[in-house]
């Protein structure tokens, strides 16, 4: 039905690419522990839209399978990530990035 | 994977004509065992400590976690003996999904071992911390789990997902101390870029799939044998990709930047299982992927890892020299350590395979060893690692002294010790190879690092102490868990560089290779 509406698959490649690359620069570029973490989520669900596009074009159903172990990796890491956050975040309020380099040699 | 997927699905897209029940994949348990005995005891000892409110007796946590370690290497015996029955071999199960092959199994024992050493070490800190409880100990046994999935993969899903229950596991171990903000800011720290670098492997795995139409190695292996692709430039980003998830993970140059400052704020013995577990499982990783999957490719990944290999070598090397941290100079010396394996990993022979799982195994115990030492050296708090603390050891510990003094040497390559073995091996591979130049840099790296090496002997023995330090580091609390762990350490140091073939036996027997199902 999409390709009937002229909309090429590969659009979504294309599309997934620039959300990849949205996500990483982002989370190069922002200094929010909290935005970072948000950064990684679109990077995965950039993957996600990847996973699908090529399933449709291979005609294969292994590709949309992959997406429910991605979404369920992305929950688990949100918990983890959210608990380092908040255990940081508890001490030092106002932590960016920046703040945190005690660590340094 | 993709195959189980498709044996799931195929009855469903019939569902049309007649209601026929979902053809469930055959689940060989007997495969599994090493993985069910991990994730067993995990689950047990958090059900048993919520139960009990408290450990049963005195050092129950870092007990039932060794035996369940050492349970789950000894489970793989059965295992090792029909891949090495020559009318069996090597197989797959769970539809393709893990491959068993003599590989995985030496590698499980790898991981396993590096659990021990970590459970031992964590016994004793956690109790002078005041942090005792079960959670270090479930979070290792699960994080293990990961890297033993990551070890028998024969599907890149199924690698990322060892990868992930790897990481995430040592992301919070990482994060555990809670009165040190530094070990919290580890946790970050590790946690940003190696979500980072999965996001990347996760993206690498897709391009591979939308080339190969498969994320199964077999498949893969399979398709890229079949057909020559003319463009293959979705390919190569796809293994460029997984190769910088991978290489993160193992913390080789230039990805290797998160690596000092996770180790020198995450507690001691967790770092003694990141720089052991963790690389092990890593590099399991990396050489199935690259010696099995694309190992048609081998004339395009070969000079990557060739370029990283020495950049990683030299990194290692040189920046382990200006550190002042003891910490921080091991994990430069572990990024150095991840070089030398690479050297073996480039070779892309079999024997280069063995010298790499030598050196994993050996570096295990090496490594395991010396944090051992650093966590009893940190005292309480885990802050005193500069090279001044370690002034004067010799007198006021000369044990302790000694057994470090004989890990760095280890670590530096001198003979008699399972490093030295361990390096030659991975030399003699690259040599093999005709990598000549890459032997002649890591051949000047060690001598480099041995500098290192012989910095932190030198200021134990040598170097002056106030007489008035000297009653203060007397009563330095060695904890039987640790000097349990530090026995076995240098028993396996000095037997394995007295009777290399204890090793080498089994390592030239562990091949990896790949089964179709």
């Amino acid at each position: 039905m999409l390709l009937a509406a002229g909309v090429e698959p590969s659009w979504y490649l294309v599309l997934a690419s620039a959300l990849f690359a949205i996500g990483a620069t982002g989370l190069l570029v922002r200094r929010n522990p909290l935005v970072m973490f948000m950064c990684v989520e679109l990077m995965l669900n950039a993957v996600t839209l990847t996973f699908v596009t090529f399933s449709r074009m291979l005609d294969d159903i292994g590709g949309q399978a992959v997406v429910v172990f991605v979404l369920v990796v992305a929950a688990a890491e949100v918990v983890v990530g959210l608990g380092i956050i908040v255990a940081i975040m508890r001490r030092r309020p106002d932590a960016t990035a920046d703040d945190l380099a005690l660590l340094k040699g | 994977m993709h195959a189980l997927l498709a044996n799931l699905t195929a009855p469903l897209q019939a569902a049309d004509e007649a209601f026929d029940p979902i053809a469930t994949p055959e689940i060989e348990w007997f495969t599994i065992v090493p993985l069910l005995v991990l994730v067993g005891a995990a689950l047990g000892l958090m059900t048993l400590t919520a139960i009990t409110r408290r450990p049963l007796f005195g050092g129950f946590y870092p007990l039932a976690t060794s035996v369940a370690a050492i349970g789950a290497a000894v489970c793989t015996w059965p295992i090792w003996d029909r891949i090495q029955d020559p009318e069996r071999g090597p197989f797959t199960a769970l539809a393709g999904a893990i491959g068993v092959d003599g590989f995985s199994v030496f590698m499980t024992v790898v991981i396993c071992s590096s659990v021990v050493v970590a459970a031992l070490l964590a016994d004793g800190y956690l109790k002078r911390e005041g942090l005792d409880g079960p959670e270090l100990y479930v979070l290792l046994l699960l994080s293990a789990s990961g890297g033993v999935v990551m070890a028998a993969a024969n599907d890149l899903i199924v690698l990322f997902l060892g990868l992930e229950i790897l990481s995430l596991a040592v992301y919070t171990l990482a994060a555990m101390h809670l009165r040190r903000v530094t070990s919290q800011e580890a946790g970050l720290k590790y946690f940003v870029l190696g979500s980072f670098a999965s996001a990347f492997l996760l993206y690498g795995i897709a391009l591979t799939y939308g080339a190969t139409g498969s994320t199964n190695l077999v498949e893969i292996l399979g398709y890229l044998t079949q057909v020559a692709l003319f463009d293959n430039g979705l390919l190569l980003a796809g293994m460029a990709m997984l190769l910088v998830g991978l290489l993160f993970k193992v913390a080789a140059a230039p990805f290797h930047a998160w690596t000092p400052d996770v180790y020198q704020g995450a507690p001691s013995p967790v770092v003694a299982y990141m720089a052991s577990g963790v690389k092990a499982a890593g590099f399991a990783g990396l050489i199935r992927v690259l010696y099995l999957g694309f190992q048609t490719y081998r004339v395009d990944w070969q000079p990557v890892i060739y370029a990283v290999a020495i950049l990683t070598l030299l990194v290692g090397a040189l920046m382990a020299v200006v550190q002042t941290d003891v910490k921080r100079m091991l994990a430069y010396s572990s990024i150095n350590h991840a070089g030398f394996v690479l050297v073996a990993v480039q070779a892309a022979t079999e024997r280069g395979v063995q010298a790499s799982m030598f050196y994993l195994a050996s570096y295990t115990f090496l490594v395991g060893g010396s944090f051992a030492i650093i966590t009893i050296v940190g005292r309480t708090g885990d802050d005193r690692h500069t090279l001044d603390d370690y002034r004067g050891l010799a007198k006021a510990r000369p044990a302790l002294a000694l057994v470090f003094a004989l890990l760095l040497f280890s670590q530096a390559g001198v003979p008699f010790t399972s490093g030295f073995f361990a390096k030659f091996y991975a030399i003699a591979a690259a040599v093999d190879a005709g990598s000549y130049p890459l032997a002649a840099v890591a051949m000047l790296t060690a001598v480099i690092a041995a500098f290192l090496y012989l910095r932190i002997t030198v200021s134990m023995f040598l170097g002056d102490v106030d007489d008035a330090d000297i009653p203060e580091r007397r009563t330095l609390p060695v904890p039987v868990g640790a000097a349990i762990a530090l026995v076995i350490c240098v028993v396996v140091t000095l037997g394995v560089g007295i009777f290399p073939h204890v090793l080498t036996g089994p390592a030239g027997d562990a091949t990896a290779v790949l089964v179709g199902f």
